[in-house]
């Protein structure tokens, strides 16, 4: 079971492979604000990040995640309910 | 900041809108003079970007029950059918839909949107889950908003990746609603109900497939494309609306199971409209009848789909996925350049909806045409002919 950093560093690279041009991301980052992403983009990167932590994060979910950090979080909830 | 500052950046929108002479997203029809032209901005038009599919709206024996519905029973029910009661044709055409579909329940619901509100927020509950089409209507989108369910989407018409999600639901995949539709109403591009149908059974889940488009357009029989792939058997709710093909305004469920017959005295949707008035239900009754027999019909409309499909892949527009009567010309990202296309296509005579995102499935826009069985090959050439003019001056056919 992975820890709450292990999750946080491997969405972090994740998103860096993703999103190449989003310069420093950090825990605090926004994910519409600061990566520059639109709506859309950030459905799609959420389905990337799904595919690489094997979870399904449910749409109900998705207005208290604003940050990288609040979406590590939320990924870590979930592999540790599996 | 004040209640109504959210609104100024679309009143922005909308000035700009207003600045090109005429706003493609509050078009005014000013004369409707069949299922096939209009008069519009002062102009007669062909209309190519209505969901008029057999084109039932003006048909002598729909409009004639309409009237004498009128006459004999008036024009609005004034109130829901659980408080104010049903009208004996609001039951006439639950148990026709029945029939049709060969499905023990069925009920009627006063608009399409509102069938699917009232099974979305009512069906699953709390400790159940929602697995939804990425490309599903704003409808099913809504619904789940009601739902008290967990809702999970999965990348459109991919189905290893509803596959892998109900795998990783475990046992609460026995808890969830796979939701898909026949035919999509951007791309007209069809959902793979078969492999849909035999992996939602692998994990015992129940699927509601959205026929919204697809009734009376797929199928011998014109129900839709759960007949059209054989797994009408494997599908435990059909949801559909009688604003496309039946041309009218309502929506249905039809289904094996009796919960749906319970669920009218749980779905709010249901319980706090108001029925559907006697003209609509009357016309809807004909209408339904025309298309269960409307080889024909469905005949025609597939013929000029071909027709105007194959006309545009020779001027080189960049098409949907697979032929339909939904028909979508994919555009650039430029919003000016796909807002002039529009409105000279207009003012060639031509009527199409302009689709931009986030109404699009991606980031580009389309004009998004439909065809009719009431279109004649005369009226699709002369389309083609405008289309072929207004894109050989924008370039954009070439791309």
């Amino acid at each position: 079971m992975k820890s709450y950093q292990e999750t946080l560093s491997e969405l972090l690279e994740t998103i860096r492979v993703l999103v190449p041009n989003a310069g420093e991301i950090d825990e605090d980052t926004e994910l519409v604000g600061s990566l520059g992403l639109d709506s859309m983009k950030v459905m799609n990167l959420l389905q990337e990040v799904e595919d690489r932590f094997d979870v399904s994060i449910p749409l109900n979910v998705l207005p208290d995640v604003r940050t990288v950090g609040d979406l590590a979080r939320k990924i870590h909830q979930l592999l540790e309910e599996q | 900041m004040t209640l109504l500052d959210k609104f100024e950046p679309l009143q922005q929108a909308r000035e700009r809108l207003r600045g090109l002479g005429i706003d493609p997203f509050n078009v005014v029809v000013e004369k409707i003079l069949s299922p096939t032209e209009a008069i519009v901005d002062g102009r007669r038009v062909i209309l190519a970007g209505t969901n008029n599919y057999l084109g039932l709206t003006f048909h002598p024996e729909c409009i004639a029950a309409a009237v004498r519905a009128v006459e004999e029973e008036g024009c609005g029910t004034t109130g829901s059918r659980m408080a104010n009661g049903n009208y004996a044709d609001h039951l006439a055409l639950e148990r026709e839909f029945a029939q049709f579909y060969d499905k023990p329940y069925s009920v009627v619901f006063s608009a399409g949107y509102l069938a699917n509100l009232a099974l979305l927020s009512t069906l699953p509950g709390a400790d159940d889950v929602i697995l939804i089409d990425a490309d599903c209507h704003a409808s099913i989108y809504d619904g789940c908003k009601m739902s008290a369910a967990e809702v999970i989407r999965f990348r459109h018409n991919d189905v290893d990746d509803l596959d892998k999600r109900l795998r990783r639901l475990k046992d609460r995949a026995r808890r969830t609603l796979v939701v898909v539709e026949g035919i999509y109403s951007m791309f007209g591009d069809t959902a793979p109900l078969k492999a849909i149908a035999e992996v939602k059974e692998r994990y015992g889940a129940y699927l509601m497939v959205d026929e919204a488009h697809s009734l009376g357009v797929l199928g011998e029989r014109g129900r839709g494309l759960a007949e059209a792939e054989g797994v009408e058997d494997k599908v435990d709710f059909i949801v559909g609306t009688f604003s496309k093909s039946l041309g009218a305004i309502g929506g249905y469920c039809v289904s094996p199971h009796r919960a749906l017959d319970t669920l009218r005295y749980a779905a709010r949707p249901y319980i706090f409209t108001a029925s559907s008035s006697p003209a609509q239900i009357a016309s809807t009754r004909v209408a339904l009848r025309l298309l269960r027999d409307g080889g024909e019909l469905r005949r025609r409309l597939w013929a000029n789909a071909e027709r105007f499909y194959n006309g545009l892949k020779v001027l080189g527009c960049r098409l949907g996925p697979q032929l339909s009567p939904v028909i979508p010309v994919i555009l650039g990202e430029s919003r000016e350049e796909s807002l002039a296309v529009w409105k000279e296509l207009l003012e060639g005579g031509v009527y199409v909806n302009l689709v931009m995102p986030p109404a699009t499935p991606d980031h580009r826009c389309l004009l998004r045409c439909s065809m009719s069985a009431a279109h004649t090959p005369e009226q699709i050439d002369t389309l083609l002919q405008v289309f072929a003019r207004v894109f050989s001056a924008h370039g954009v056919a070439a791309d």
